[in-house]
């Protein structure tokens, strides 16, 4: 990938070990770009039929059968509120694994993986946004584009997406 | 050795837990007055595969304990010995601890040594009390030489230890003639050393110049093994080997072991046929068992051979443990005594639940896309698709039949959990100076692997509550006109959807002036107009116990909640029926398999939900008369007489449905845990077997919702917790 070279040749003046972080699948979500750490991305797939689940928090659009097993669906455009989510072709649920479980996650696209370094990413700000910022790794830039860099296992196994019955565990 | 026979442990350590279990049931099941010989002989032939696997593996201690069984039970079974019930106790004690070494084997805690020896001097000294005269002990050699290590020297230490070591099985003398042309010297070497561990060896000749070997040896070996021996070095044309005459094996026989010809008049009465059984059974020399070092010899030497090539480590383990009851079979039939064993020929395998679960899982897998198909199929056109709509019925007949069958594996009689309850019985029975016969009824009912194991604990609970609580003493009960002896009656059948446990006893009964003070006395609020239903379910509250005394059987209080809860988790529920002075009688209630469930699929708006077949009574439409509000909220219909809240699914799972107004939809009738309710639909669409999933592996538990299941065209449905619903319904109406 080009884009990545290019980010790699301006940041090894600055980093001598030029550590890589870790790989990141980023997707959109209306016009922010976000990444989550590969390995817990099992599987990337359409929207499809879902079954609503009563009584559950808004963001939680229902389950889907994903061969046999029964799969949670969360918007994260709901859950980011960025605005209400339209479903079209592009729309993909991004099958993950995360802590034993396996869910799924809406969102406006898939753009691609990419390389971080360790330096490519900055602290977040404290702006007391609707994400608490204590699920954001921190803020990596690839190019021109700012990627917000998501903890989702810690995002998603926390007591506020209520996936999972904190009695449990 | 060790390492190749490492992987038959755990076969063995299985095999001996269900001997022992056997064992204990046949023991618990003996009629002392007059013993049945089939059971004896049972009782024998397990202990005794025990010993063998457990010679085969160097558990010395093990083999010294069934050894020691062994011997007491074979003077019974010969009628030596009168059996009596003391005996009884120190072969369940004995079994025990035969459990407890196999437990340590096991790498799982240390056996108790000193118990062991305490059992093995009872049993001795039942032994002994016959066998003055005797002073024989006629196993000793056999479990000397089943130990299958080449190291007779070592295994007979242990058992003179124990025991005084005689023979009873007869030395035979063998004359052995062969060529030794072509033979070097270092072979023949080997051969005589490989002879003299068969027994004592003389070289008669060794001629280097005629090349011919002249030998003597007198064995306990038959001739078989010789020629075995002797087969890998000597070209068997040039062998010959002659049976030495009686008097000179007699001889040699007395010379050895004097007690040998003792024996043979005391085994046999009449001596005139040592001769051809000698002759018959060259094999096999005196005895019930394969006392002859042949058996475990060949015995191990298959397990050896076939370890390398052949996997299947099931068969030769079974060939290994049956090998000493077609021994046994093969016998020439010279004594009354002899077992005519029936070889019971296992015909199970054992397979990891796991993988009975992932066969359920995809057999599951395969009923969906077989619905998804028909579905598809049936749209097109019959006519021109014959064969195709042919193919699809079989399809379906096939893949229900192989749903059925798999979902059968793990189905087990309720006998396995029955089993162990008359040894909890007697011990108790024993220890409470009580008489009690338990009987079991419909060992045969099956019901799914996960229940068994669930199930046995509270089980056991109410078995000893019964026990404890419900049957009196043998005075007391003779005193209010009842047979000394109390019976618990353990009793399962299907009905329905579900299985039935009950565990009955004649006793007391449940004292319903006792239970409400006590309550009062604990401050659980009661009052005078509770039915007796409810007075029972109070038993069942944390720390309730009527018993006056706290005994190390029961009356702490702790017990009666957790069996409760414990049929609750397993998605049962339990009743109590009591008559004072006549009796209770615990009904319990389970599921019959945790895996599947009889639905109705309902549509609710586009939704589509699943009812548990078991709970509804009826679906019906009404007309708009029948329904009545009260205080202007709650909903009721008037149903057949009686007054039932409405549940309305679109307004718990915020639907919205096609159908707003009652009368334009159905109400489906459920029948919870005796509470009656009416849930209104949009509409019914059939029936199913649904295979259940579980929504909390992934996501969490739903409110109203017990699980989910994959429909036909792949689409989740979730299956509603009827149970859940229902309550909740009385509580908002009430």
């Amino acid at each position: 990938m080009s884009l990545q070279q290019t980010v790699t040749s301006i940041d090894s003046v600055s980093s001598a070990a030029n550590q890589v972080l870790n790989e990141f699948l980023t997707f959109r979500l209306g016009n922010e770009e976000y990444g989550i750490d590969i390995l817990k991305v099992q599987e990337i797939r359409g929207y499809d039929a879902i079954t609503q689940i009563a009584n559950s928090p808004e963001f939680i659009k229902g389950v889907v059968n994903l061969r046999g097993i029964i799969v949670p669906i969360i918007d994260m455009r709901i859950k980011f509120k960025l605005g209400v989510a339209e479903y079209d072709q592009f729309t993909v649920v991004i099958i993950l694994n995360v802590s034993g479980r396996v869910m799924g996650i809406v969102v406006d696209g898939v753009s691609d993986v990419i390389n971080l370094d360790i330096d490519q990413v900055r602290a977040t700000p404290d702006f007391g946004s609707v994400i608490d910022t204590k699920y954001i790794m921190g803020l990596g830039t690839a190019d021109e584009r700012m990627l917000i860099l998501v903890d989702i296992e810690k995002l998603m196994t926390s007591e506020d997406m209520g996936l999972v019955d904190q009695t449990l565990n | 050795m060790s390492t190749e026979l490492e992987q038959f442990y755990e076969v063995f350590f299985e095999e001996s837990s269900e001997l022992l279990a056997e064992m204990e049931a046949c023991l618990l099941g003996l009629d002392l007055s007059s013993p049945d010989p089939e059971d004896l002989n049972a009782i024998f032939r397990a202990a005794h595969s025990i010993k063998g696997g457990a010679g085969t593996f160097g558990f010395t201690d093990m083999t010294e304990m069934t050894h020691m069984l062994e011997s007491l039970l074979d003077k019974l079974r010969k009628g030596e010995i009168e059996i009596r019930s003391e005996m009884i106790d120190t072969f369940l004690r004995a079994g025990d601890i035969i459990k407890g070494q196999l437990a340590a084997h096991r790498g799982d805690g240390a056996a108790d040594e000193a118990a062991a020896a305490e059992v093995s001097n009872e049993l001795k000294q039942f032994s002994e009390e016959t066998t003055e005269a005797l002073n024989i002990d006629k196993e000793s050699t056999s479990s000397t030489t089943e130990q299958p290590d080449h190291k007779p020297n070592e295994a007979k230490n242990v058992v003179v230890e124990s025991l005084p070591a005689t023979s009873k099985t007869e030395q035979v003398s063998f004359n052995i003639e062969f060529s030794s042309s072509g033979i070097n010297s270092k072979s023949l070497e080997n051969l005589f050393s490989n002879l003299s561990d068969l027994g004592k060896f003389e070289k008669l000749l060794v001629s280097d110049k005629e090349q011919n070997c002249k030998l003597r040896l007198t064995t306990y070996t038959c001739e078989e093994n010789i020629w075995e021996a002797l087969a890998f070095v000597v070209n068997p044309s040039q062998l010959k080997i002659e049976k030495a005459s009686q008097t000179e094996a007699h001889t040699s026989t007395k010379l050895d072991v004097s007690s040998s010809i003792q024996i043979d008049e005391i085994t046999s009465d009449k001596p005139s046929k040592t001769a051809v059984e000698t002759e018959n059974s060259a094999c096999e020399p005196y005895g019930f068992f394969s006392g002859a070092p042949a058996a475990p010899i060949e015995t191990e030497k298959k397990v050896k051979t076939e370890s390398h090539s052949d996997p299947s480590v099931e068969q030769n383990i079974l060939e290994e443990k049956s090998f000493p009851t077609d021994t046994i079979n093969s016998l020439p039939i010279q004594k009354q005594s002899k077992p005519n064993a029936p070889t019971t020929e296992t015909t199970s395998i054992r397979v990891s639940i796991e993988k009975v679960d992932q066969m359920i899982n995809l057999v599951g897998e395969l009923v969906i896309t077989q619905a998804m198909l028909a579905q598809t199929a049936s749209e097109v056109d019959p006519v021109i698709y014959e064969k195709l709509n042919n193919g699809m019925n079989q399809l379906e007949r096939n893949t229900r039949n192989l749903q059925e069958a798999v979902m059968s594996i793990r189905m087990l009689p309720i006998s396995f959990v029955f089993s162990r309850y008359p040894r909890v019985v007697h011990d108790l029975a024993s220890k409470l100076d009580k008489k009690v016969e338990l009987k079991t009824v419909g060992e045969g009912t099956e019901l799914d692997k996960g229940l068994i194991e669930k199930i046995a604990d509270p089980l056991t609970h109410l078995v000893r509550n019964s026990l404890d609580h419900g049957i009196e003493l043998p005075e007391k009960r003779i005193a209010t006109g009842k047979v000394a002896k109390g019976t618990i009656t353990l009793r399962a059948f299907h009905q329905g959807g579900s299985i039935v446990i009950e565990v009955g006893d004649d006793g007391a009964g449940l004292n319903r002036e006792k239970i409400m003070a006590k309550a009062t006395e604990r401050g659980i609020s009661i009052h005078e107009g509770m039915s007796d239903q409810e007075v029972w379910m109070l038993i069942f509250e944390p720390g309730f116990s009527t018993a006056e005394k706290v005994t190390d059987v029961s009356g702490r209080g702790v017990g009666m909640d957790v069996v409760k809860r414990n049929i609750k988790d397993m998605g049962g529920r339990i009743e109590i029926d009591s008559v004072q002075g006549v009796g209770t009688r615990i009904t319990i209630r389970l599921p019959l398999t945790l895996a599947i469930l009889d639905g109705l699929s309902v549509a609710v708006g586009d939704q589509m939900f699943i009812v548990p077949l078991t709970y509804i009574t009826e679906s019906l439409q009404i007309k708009n008369t029948d329904i009545k509000t009260v205080n202007g909220v709650g909903r009721v219909v008037h149903v057949r007489g009686d007054y039932l809240p409405v549940i309305a699914l679109h307004e718990i799972f915020n639907i919205k449905p096609n159908a707003t107004r009652i009368e334009d939809g159905i109400l489906i009738i459920l029948d919870a845990e005796g509470h009656k309710a009416a849930m209104f639909v949009d509409a019914l669409i059939g029936q199913h077997q649904v295979v259940i999933k579980s929504l909390e592996n992934n996501y969490r538990r739903v409110m109203g919702v017990s699980g989910a299941t994959i429909m036909g065209d792949g689409k989740v449905a979730l299956i509603l917790d009827t149970t859940g619903l229902v309550m909740a319904s009385h509580k908002d109406s009430l």
